[in-house]
């Protein structure tokens, strides 16, 4: 499959995962070798870097790159401190920007999310932004400097797949920057059809760290992920409201 | 054969290690500067092998299963210990919290396990307190729970009335001879300890043993979890009779009652590296405990404590003798790493370091947690 270049970085791989939800540190690591991930994402406020077995190590030791994300963060202030202290630990200027709104629903907090962009921008730092579905933002943090946009499928957590999948279409149509689907994905058709919308890359977590099988549903998502990418470039067919025979008649026999 | 049996690590599983040797005639020593203080102190002590079954997991149960099935005879003969043979209600609150635990009834059940599904009606029949907002329950018979604090006192009280020497002092290491057997403890003051046979059961702490055998790598971290013990008035007494595990808008939480008359909630699970007591921690178990049984909201909060398990990366223990070439290194037994389940796991513990101690044959199933199974050395005596 093409490279995904973000920040000058090539990544063979375009599934990116996260690590919430895990029930022990090998059955993630297995995962994530399944699913062929070259990135994934960590929340600092809920795993401390340098303890010697951390999920942190079991990243290294398996050659995949940390995206630090503020997930918990529920003001533009605790984001951005909570950025300078993965920044810090893991020594990397990327962020995943996550300012929720509330507990019930864990969607992003609009107006915060731009404040927090624009403060970590002017702070040097690759903004991955977690947003909604909604085109008028997703640009406005593109101008605002964010090196990714993340607009959601659904809510975080509950798997109903792409609720709004004209506005992903319309968000990539415009977008000059990658655009990532985040959040919401339930099983490997969603992932798929994320891809065939455009999206340069998936970010997921719960649909695998929480599947009975974790290692079939990783493997299923990097399947997912090459087949939506190859259909989105490959040109798919129009859709016609009556049949038209995939042989031709021509040169049928005149009985 | 008498031996002298070295425990380091008065947490649950030390002291009950110690106490099946000292009932087999060999002669234990206990080392730890502060007994019982560790995890042990925050356990809730549910033993509930099957509604604690997770995916994954189910290699654990081969031991889980064995030591529920050992605790009534550990526990006979202790005096109080708050064992009882309560069984354990799980509950639902949202639709989905309902589907998760109907798909883990079904693994339970093609593990043999006994789990009935029941309505929520059902449930609130059992135990009035809890709320109507539930959309279905589960209740395991099995499951049921004992005081670690009690229990734990209840062992010391046991070995010190039965001669056993506790070691105020922490254990710096393990002192080999030159053929690499371990043959005794370095106490941190510097005193030299001679052991037939050393214990390392100090939780967390044991990787930080230095003299440990050459490649052996424990990989323990910690896993920080909350816990609130509550007290409940005289006006609402009796408040649950059954242990209640439920799963709110997919958040664990599980609310243990008492024979005293408090309750016990818990636990969060946190790497966060904080070993204080989590405001959030603490906010996230009374709203989905009192969203089970709404009058949580009437008791008093008269503690809250905040302990760190010793995970390992498949969660499973680190239990057993370490390899040196095709052999077991002789002289040393280690028992740590048993995180979320220190507590029941703990009769079961102590009868497999035991059998080594006295060179018993182990059942294939029980001998699965190898402490050297992460290490890069020499395996063909496990294999």
């Amino acid at each position: 499959m093409d490279e995904l270049m973000i920040d000058g970085v090539p990544l063979g791989s375009r599934l990116i995962m996260g690590t919430g939800g895990a029930p022990s540190l090998d059955g993630l690591g297995e995962a994530l070798l399944a699913s062929g991930t070259e990135l994934t994402t960590v929340a600092m406020r809920r795993y401390a870097a340098g303890t010697g077995t951390s999920v942190f190590d079991l990243l290294e030791r398996h050659g995949i790159r940390v995206l630090p994300n503020t997930a918990g963060c529920y003001t533009a202030r605790e984001a951005v401190m909570t950025a300078e202290l993965g920044r810090e630990a893991l020594e990397t200027n990327w962020v995943k920007l996550e300012v929720i709104a509330d507990e019930e629903t864990l969607l992003p907090d609009a107006v915060e999310l731009v404040e927090a962009t624009e403060a970590l921008v002017n702070r040097g730092f690759k903004v991955f932004a977690y947003t909604n579905d909604d085109p008028v933002l997703a640009r406005r943090l593109e101008l605002l400097g964010a090196a990714v946009v993340m607009p959601l499928g659904a809510p975080i957590g509950t798997g109903l797949g792409i609720l709004n999948p004209h506005n992903i279409e319309l968000i990539v149509s415009r977008a000059g920057i990658p655009v990532v689907l985040d959040a919401g994905i339930g099983t490997a058709s969603d992932a798929a059809l994320a891809m065939e919308l455009g999206c340069d890359a998936v970010l997921l977590a719960t649909a695998v760290t929480r599947a009975q099988h974790p290692v079939r549903m990783a493997e299923a998502f990097k399947h997912a992920v090459i087949a939506g990418r190859l259909a989105a470039t490959g040109g798919r067919i129009p859709k016609r409201e009556h049949a038209l025979a995939s042989s031709s008649f021509a040169g049928r026999p005149d009985l | 054969m008498s031996k002298h049996v070295a425990v380091i690590g008065a947490g649950i599983v030390g002291l009950g290690i110690a106490a099946e040797a000292t009932r087999r005639g060999h002669r234990a020593t206990i080392i730890d500067p502060a007994p019982a203080a560790g995890a042990t102190y925050a356990a809730a002590g549910m033993l509930a092998p099957v509604s604690e079954l997770h995916y994954q997991e189910e290699r654990l149960l081969a031991l889980t299963r064995e030591s529920a099935r050992l605790y009534p005879g550990f526990v006979a003969g202790l005096g109080e210990t708050g064992y009882q043979e309560t069984g354990t209600l799980v509950a639902a609150f949202d639709a989905a919290d309902r589907a998760a635990l109907a798909d883990l009834k079904q693994a339970q059940l093609a593990e043999g396990l006994e789990v009935h599904e029941i309505t929520s009606r059902e449930a609130r029949r059992l135990e009035p307190s809890l709320g109507p907002a539930l959309t279905g329950a589960f209740y395991a018979p099995g499951d049921h729970q004992v005081d670690p604090r009690a229990l734990s006192a209840a062992l010391l009280k046991m070995l010190r009335y039965s001669g056993t020497a506790v070691v105020s002092e922490a254990a710096a290491g393990l002192i080999a001879d030159a053929d690499g057997a371990v043959v005794g403890v370095q106490l941190a003051g510097g005193e030299v300890m001679a052991a037939d046979e050393t214990v390392v059961a100090n939780g967390l702490a044991a990787a930080a043993l230095t003299g440990l055998p050459e490649g052996l790598v424990l990989p323990l971290r910690p896993v920080y979890g909350d816990i609130l013990r509550l007290r409940v008035p005289a006006g609402l007494q009796p408040f649950l009779t059954s242990t209640i595990r439920g799963i709110v808008r997919g958040h664990p939480v599980y609310l243990v009652p008492r024979g005293d008359g408090t309750v016990v909630i818990g636990a969060t699970q946190r790497e966060d590296g904080s070993a204080d007591v989590s405001a959030g921690g603490v906010y996230q178990l009374l709203r989905d405990a009192q969203t089970l049984v709404p009058a949580v909201a009437e008791l008093a909060l008269e503690e809250m404590t905040c302990r760190a398990r010793p995970g390992t990366p498949d969660n499973a223990p680190l239990l057993g003798r370490v390899a040196a070439g095709t052999e077991d290194l002789p002289g040393l037994v280690v028992s740590t790493g048993f995180f979320r389940h220190g507590v029941l796991l703990t009769p079961v513990a102590a009868r497999i370091c035991a059998d080594l101690i006295d060179g018993v044959q182990i059942a294939a199933e029980l001998q699965q947690f190898n402490p050297d199974r992460f290490s890069n050395m020499t395996k063909e005596s496990h294999a």
